[in-house]
């Protein structure tokens, strides 16, 4: 009976650690955002260092996002057009495509590539300047790298994530991605594919992608700067945050999907 | 020692990270105008005393004056103000790397003056010619060795002609000719330019050959100090072993260990799988 309370006593204990740490990274994330954010009107007044951002983390990410929105908005099509002839209604490919890139695939598969691509990248390069001593030494000669380093940083990320999911959007549904495919393989006719899209697809179709993507942005960009600002100094330390900064951004970007789309839909 | 002649005054030093005690009570004296050595082994805490004097640790106990203001009562604003008015070498450089050799020198300038660039361009170019490297200007820090990427630092540290440098061991890695120019450019240019330097160093020869005074630590507290006169005539034992590099000593050269015998022959498994406490 002790042996069994003890074991319980143990588990209850364990819990407690793992929330009272869950708890705390929390708050430290909460408390670490609030000084990003209070930097944010600095970093803005220094276009520069966030324009510098906007080429890595947005430009570069443009290939992976490019390429992967028109495969698969060129898949979509495929699978959207062996479903839809079943029922006689493969005109209607273009607006199911559109309707699944706008408003899920399109600011989804973004914030994911987005993740992996541009999150790692931040965390990586920020956790290595946190081992190399530069941040350090920016505190010393009195920079403060919030502003300088981080700010910027989460500025970009912020910007170009909405951007690149329009970018993908526009791949997947046009003439390289699901026109290509629908129209010119498949057969399905031009005039149907865009005039239903454009009957279909509502303003608020693609309003709710584009406060998707810059929710996803929003919560990627933080948990970046967060992980890599935060990361031990060695090489394992730096790994670590790259790890959890692609692990936790694709988690938050497929959770908050949950609760925007069920938000977003509440009165459909 | 008059408190006008200090411009870093520590009393009564405590500081530890987690367990592990780095400073026990130790006072420190740092007179204006002159170049003090820190020496000390490895691990000693020599560069955490330069980081607790720039005020990124705070004591435990104790206190630490610089110019007359108590670092660890400054709020975030004040201590920035004070640390323009410091340089800081670090041992690895921490150069920033997304940045050119010029633009590194530059970075506190561009940060903390309004200066036109043509004349940010002439003071880093002055300061760069100082350490030999103006022909290195278009570099990146990853295209220099670790002996140029500290003379780089050392450029950086001096680039807002501050009152008080900090050098983290300025000598390692430097090659003969690099270490001799270096170790007279400390020299000349807090002499020229009116600098108090403090020198965090394990190189005998070069570091008291520069100094005004000398502070060797161990185990937490200051255990001698003196001109470099005075140190390399001390009889102490301590001293002794550190300026000759001898292996026994005062300063054990192994890490607290299990008897060695009983390490080889395998009769304490658990702890040699589990690692040995240094």
């Amino acid at each position: 009976m002790t042996a069994v309370l003890d074991g319980l006593f143990d588990v209850l204990r364990r819990l407690q650690a793992i929330a009272t740490d869950f708890l705390g990274s929390a708050g430290r994330a909460c408390l670490f955002l609030g000084s990003v954010l209070a930097a944010v009107p600095s970093a803005l007044a220094r276009p520069r260092l966030v324009a510098q951002q906007v080429y890595a983390v947005g430009v570069l990410s443009l290939v992976i996002i490019v390429v992967s929105g028109t495969f698969i908005g060129m898949v979509l099509a495929l699978q959207g057009y062996r479903t839809l002839v079943g029922f006689g209604a493969e005109e209607s490919l273009g607006v199911f495509v559109a309707l699944v890139t706008v408003r899920e695939l399109g600011p989804v598969v973004t914030a994911l590539l987005f993740a992996g691509r541009a999150g790692s990248a931040l965390a990586a390069e920020i956790g290595l300047m946190r081992a190399t001593d530069q941040l350090s030494g920016m505190e010393m000669m009195a920079v403060d790298p919030v502003r300088r380093v981080v700010a910027p940083r989460f500025v970009a990320g912020f910007l170009t994530m909405p951007l690149l999911a329009a970018i993908f959007s526009v791949m997947a549904i046009g003439v390289a991605g699901g026109h290509l495919m629908g129209v010119e393989v498949l057969g399905v006719d031009d005039g149907s594919y865009w005039s239903q899209i454009q009957a279909q697809v509502e303003l608020k179709d693609i309003w709710n992608g584009v406060v998707k993507s810059v929710v996803f942005g929003f919560v990627i960009s933080w948990i970046a700067v967060y992980q890599g600002y935060h990361a031990a100094p060695t090489s394992a330390g730096v790994s670590d945050a790259t790890k959890t900064t692609v692990v936790l951004a694709s988690l938050a970007t497929l959770a908050l999907d949950f609760v925007l789309t069920a938000f977003m839909f509440e009165g459909v | 020692m008059t408190a006008s002649d200090t411009l870093v005054r520590i009393r009564g030093l405590h500081f530890r990270f987690g367990p592990r005690v780095i400073f026990d009570g130790a006072d420190f004296d740092f007179a204006r105008g002159k170049v003090t050595a820190v020496m000390g082994p490895s691990g000693i805490g020599k560069t955490t005393l330069l980081r607790l004097i720039g005020g990124e640790f705070k004591p435990q106990a104790g206190t630490i004056e610089v110019d007359g203001t108590e670092v660890a009562r400054l709020g975030r604003h004040e201590l920035f103000e004070l640390r323009k008015r410091m340089g800081m070498m670090f041992q690895f450089g921490a150069l920033l790397t997304d940045l050119s050799v010029f633009d590194n020198v530059a970075f506190p300038l561009r940060e903390h003056t309004d200066l036109p660039e043509s004349m940010i361009a002439d003071l880093v170019l002055m300061k760069l010619h100082a350490v030999g490297l103006r022909g290195a200007r278009d570099l990146y820090p990853e295209e220099c060795s670790g002996g140029m990427q500290r003379r780089i630092a050392f450029a950086r540290a001096v680039a807002l002609d501050p009152m008080l440098v900090m050098y983290d061991e300025p000598f390692t890695g430097q090659d003969p000719l690099s270490l001799g120019v270096l170790a007279r450019l400390v020299r000349k240019l807090n002499d020229a330019l009116g600098l108090t330097s403090i020198i965090v160093s394990h190189d005998v020869a070069e570091t008291l050959d520069i100094s005004d005074y000398v502070y060797l630590i161990s185990g937490g507290k200051v255990v001698a100090e003196g001109t470099p006169q005075q140190i390399r005539g001390s009889p102490d034992e301590g001293v002794r072993q550190f300026l000759e590099g001898l292996a026994d000593g005062p300063v054990p050269f192994h890490a607290r260990a299990i008897d060695y015998a009983t390490d080889l022959l395998g009769t304490a498994p658990a702890r040699r799988s589990q690692g040995v406490p240094a």
